[in-house]
């Protein structure tokens, strides 16, 4: 960046500023005081990685507990503990962080700025994760256990977990705070720190479903933890709020809870449709299809999760006028979801296709989401819901769209962006190998589950009856297959970072478009120092 | 690319998808496993499987209509054939159809999904009433207009078998985990409403011939129907998470012509007058014991152990307790009221007065405790009443 006016002296002045690499020496000084957010991205990834594994390992047990009827490996408290952390691990520990990871990286890189806006709260909302991850699986190793209730928390059953909630309720407060401390910077980075040229609706989508994203954790995380928090104190000081027999209302914390939980849902997924609307018009070389509706789109969705919470709770008993408002409320959300596909799908013909990773495992999201979106739709039935809800038909619809669903979105982004985040290229052979095993492996684990569900197994249960003996068996040999494969993943990645010979260039892609691809790779340590001019032929799409 | 081409590539990926639809959605029913939701035996069963058969079959067109445009495209706009990227990046009209088009599906299906709603949401007009209590991890029925209760728990050969690492092989035990001691008899071709609740934490009672689950919420009575067409045995599960037993608490529904039902109904009365006559004299010791160790095993067992060991922390020991071997009247009360804020509940209502006094008696008694106390139906009795009295008092 220094350019033929400027001394060496000035230089130094502007020492942080400058694009050579000033990382700071030191183990402790780079990563554990690390301001910046290329850094911090990276510490979210791996801690998202560790968490996929822990959680993938939980879901280990469950399957081979599963794997035949009758209890052989453990008992069912200890089976209920694994299906609760399981589910808390994989939502707060490996999705979620996983893609804050990513928007550290990418926002500022895609926007045109130099760092995140608030680079040490930066660092804070990093370094909570840990510790509460911590506090939250040492809870297995208690006397009284970890959670058992599922991943929902409902009470009266949760209040009989001993005292090893509380550590399960400030974990919770711990990621909660996390999370609203990096939706704060990322909304600070997107509104205040894009380059001259970058209007809003000129955003790489990523970078809007972020945006919206990011609203959606403001607006829901207080609610779980105040949620969470008067679980705390009708356990441990005598308050009644969900104690019947004191006055309170069990279905009132379901009320609550869901009111965080289905935006959480799209906390999940919408960074994802970001995601799959950056690599599908890459590796289509062609413009993203429908640009402004598919922010509309993505901000519908937004508005309508905050008024479909009840469709989790149907058989509780609701006024039929309740009922009514619920389900065409979750019907709708069909119909902004439908753009997207008919949008990607658009995206994609008539283009210039190539089949790189990345582009794979974005067309195993749009097929295998897309089922996902139509059990979605079963569900939202409610008199057909009385039939569905709770059993394994549930199971197999959450699993279709975040496993194939914002897992498979999380891998297409690791094999198109860790190019430009390692300035290596990735064994194309054995992405490619990963792919295929883990879309086979996730139908044969998954899609069989929705049989079981409406033959009529309930979810959460340890055994079951023989007549649903044979697909979970071959459901458990797909999860312990589709497990193994992930080793795969975690080699290639590996490999990338430490050992790949392979250079690659700034541009990575041939058919990539916007800043981040500007840049070399691996980028500066400060993204852009001085902000880039935006054109139009920068920006990804010709609306 | 030659137009026909185009026509073969598509009718190809067409038949293609068509395929795999069937593979997924009808070829794994070849193998004699159910796929798919019952019909079931109601009409409330029935119009919930058409619904979702509905549902399912237009996401299955709409299905096989994405993903034939998908894969065509996939195969024939690609850069190794030497195809061009094109230039479209909107269009508006495009956009608007595949809005409204699919808006109107939706209507089409609100139709008879808010029909079916309204249908199952009327319980009015019934002719014979059920409330069901659910508690850690059995139901208890009772049938409002019979003066017929009873607790139905899940059968002594299926709980045999499913302790970890028991032996028994599942496949061996006649409808493992799907059977109980006392099954819900009811007569078929009558509205029956059920009164739904719990009495700790939260279940779900779900006979899926009978086409519905409804939540049983402590402090909440929820109101469901169903009126039963076809004589037979139905089998569900409790389907909301309720603890560790929570896999462990089978429903089985015994639907009978009126006249069976009601030689069973008479059956069930004369027995219960007996039982009273038994309730009404001193039992000896002996008696209490062998009486004890059967209801203990039934009710007690699954959280305090078979050996009175308990499960720590959760299940507290009953060899050498404060509470078996300590003042008889402390024992009664936990037995009698429960505890709260544990999983310990409160038997007063859920077993005869022969049966508490009689596990009573059990307990302080086996396992190594040796009190020699012995406990009489009556005495309990006289607590119920003054309980109950206490808490009818203004």
């Amino acid at each position: 960046m220094s350019t033929d006016i400027t001394s060496n002296d000035l230089d130094h002045a502007h020492d942080g500023h400058d694009d050579h690499d000033h990382k700071p020496k030191g183990f402790l000084n780079r990563w554990l005081f690390t301001t910046n957010h290329k850094d911090i991205g990276t510490l979210y990834l791996f801690l998202s990685l560790i968490a996929f594994l822990v959680g993938g390992s939980m879901a280990m047990v469950i399957r081979a507990e599963l794997f035949m009827p009758g209890l052989q490996l453990v008992e069912p408290d200890f089976f209920n503990q694994m299906t609760t952390m399981h589910a808390l691990v994989m939502v707060f520990g490996a999705v979620m962080p996983a893609w804050v990871g990513f928007a550290n990286w990418l926002v500022p890189m895609m926007v045109g700025a130099p760092d995140m806006a608030l680079p040490r709260m930066n660092n804070w909302s990093f370094w909570i994760l840990p510790f509460a991850f911590t506090m939250l699986l040492s809870t297995l190793f208690m006397d009284s256990g970890g959670p058992a209730s599922g991943w929902t928390l409902y009470p009266p059953l949760v209040l009989q977990t001993g005292n090893s909630l509380a550590f399960v309720v400030f974990a919770v407060h711990m990621l909660g705070i996390s999370s609203i401390m990096g939706s704060i910077n990322i909304i600070a980075t997107i509104l205040n720190m894009r380059a001259p040229g970058m209007t809003l609706l000129r955003m790489p989508m990523f970078v809007w479903t972020w945006l919206i994203t990011a609203f959606l954790l403001i607006a829901v995380m207080p609610v779980l933890a105040g949620a969470v928090t008067m679980l705390l104190t009708d356990h441990f000081f005598g308050t009644n709020f969900f104690n019947a027999a004191g006055g309170g209302d069990p279905v009132m914390f379901q009320h609550i809870f869901w009111f965080f939980g289905h935006p959480e849902v799209y906390i999940m997924i919408l960074p994802a449709f970001g995601v799959i609307s950056e690599i599908l018009p890459t590796f289509s070389r062609k413009p993203l299809f429908g640009y402004s509706s598919m922010v509309y789109a993505t901000a519908t969705i937004a508005f309508l999760s905050f008024i479909v919470w009840a469709h989790h709770m149907f058989t509780v008993g609701m006024p039929l006028q309740g009922e009514l408002f619920f389900m065409y409320a979750t019907m709708l959300i069909s119909v902004p979801t439908g753009v997207k596909v008919f949008n990607w799908v658009s995206t994609m013909w008539k283009g210039s296709m190539t089949f790189e990773t990345p582009m794979l495992f974005a067309i195993g999201f749009v097929v295998l989401f897309t089922i996902g979106g139509f059990s979605g739709l079963m569900l939202a039935i409610t008199a057909a819901d009385f039939q569905y809800h709770d059993t394994y038909f549930v199971v197999a619809h959450f699993h279709y769209v975040l496993v194939p669903g914002a897992v498979f979105a999380l891998m297409a982004a690791t094999y198109y962006w860790l190019p430009k985040f390692t300035g290596n290229m990735y064994s194309e052979k054995w992405g490619k190998i990963h792919f295929w095993l883990s879309t086979i492996f996730v139908n044969v684990l998954f899609f069989p589950q929705h049989y079981l569900g409406l033959a009529g197994m309930p979810r959460r249960i340890p055994d079951y009856s023989p007549q649903f003996a044979d697909f979970n068996m071959i459901s458990s040999i797909g999860g312990f297959a589709f497990g193994a494969t992930q080793l795969i993943f975690v080699g290639v990645i590996l490999h990338c970072i430490f050992r790949s010979k392979v250079k690659a260039t700034g541009q990575v892609w041939e058919g990539a478009r916007g800043l981040e691809w500007t840049l070399s790779s691996p980028p500066p340590y400060h993204s852009f120092t001085t902000p880039p001019e935006v054109s139009h032929n920068m920006v990804r799409h010709a609306d | 690319m030659k137009k026909e081409n185009t026509v073969i590539v598509v009718l190809a990926v067409l038949a293609a998808v068509i395929a795999a639809t069937w593979l997924l959605l009808v070829a794994p029913g070849l193998t004699g496993n159910e796929i798919n939701m019952p019909r079931g035996v109601t009409s409330l069963s029935a119009s919930h499987f058409d619904l979702h058969m509905i549902v399912l079959w237009i996401c299955v067109v709409i299905g096989i209509g994405v993903f034939t445009a998908m894969f065509t495209s996939i195969i024939l706009h690609r850069k190794s054939r030497g195809h061009e990227a094109a230039k479209l990046s909107h269009s508006t009209q495009a956009e608007i159809i595949w809005t409204i088009i699919p808006v109107l599906i939706l209507v089409a299906m609100a139709v008879p999904a808010t029909t079916a709603l309204i249908k199952m949401e009327d319980a009015s007009g019934a002719e014979m009433t059920i409330k069901i209590t659910a508690f850690q991890w059995r139901w208890k029925y009772e049938y409002l207009d019979h003066d017929i209760s009873f607790i139905s728990t899940l059968d002594a050969a299926s709980n045999e078998a499913r302790q970890l690492n028991s032996g028994i092989a599942p496949e061996s035990v006649d409808n493992y985990l799907l059977d109980v001691d006392n099954p819900l008899v009811l007569p078929i071709g009558k509205k029956i409403k059920f009164l739904i609740t719990a009495d700790d934490v939260i279940h779900s009672w779900w006979v899926p011939a009978l086409g519905w689950k409804r939540d049983a919420i402590p402090g909440f009575i929820n109101e469901a129907w169903t009126n039963i067409k076809e004589p037979g045995t139905y089998r569900g599960q409790c389907a909301e998470l309720c603890g560790k037993d929570h896999g462990f608490m089978p429903i089985v529904v015994i639907a009978l012509p009126q006249a069976e039902f009601d030689a069973w109904a008479a059956k069930q009365l004369a027995d219960s007058r007996d039982q009273q006559q038994e309730a009404d004299r001193l039992w000896t010791q002996q008696e209490l014991m062998q009486h004890g160790e059967a209801v203990y095993a039934s009710a007690c067992a699954t959280c305090h152990q078979p050996d009175g060991q308990g499960l720590t922390p959760a299940f507290p020991a009953l060899a050498g307790s404060k509470i078996a071997t300590g003042p008889v009247a402390a024992h009664i009360d936990v037995v009698m009221n429960g505890r709260a804020g544990t999983a310990m509940s409160a038997w007063q209502d859920k077993l005869s007065e022969t049966d508490i006094a009689a596990a009573l008696t059990y307990t302080r008694n086996a396992f190594g405790n040796h009190t020699g106390d012995v406990i009489q139906p009556i005495t309990i009795a006289e607590i119920k009443r003054q309980n109950t009295e206490q808490e009818t008092a203004p």
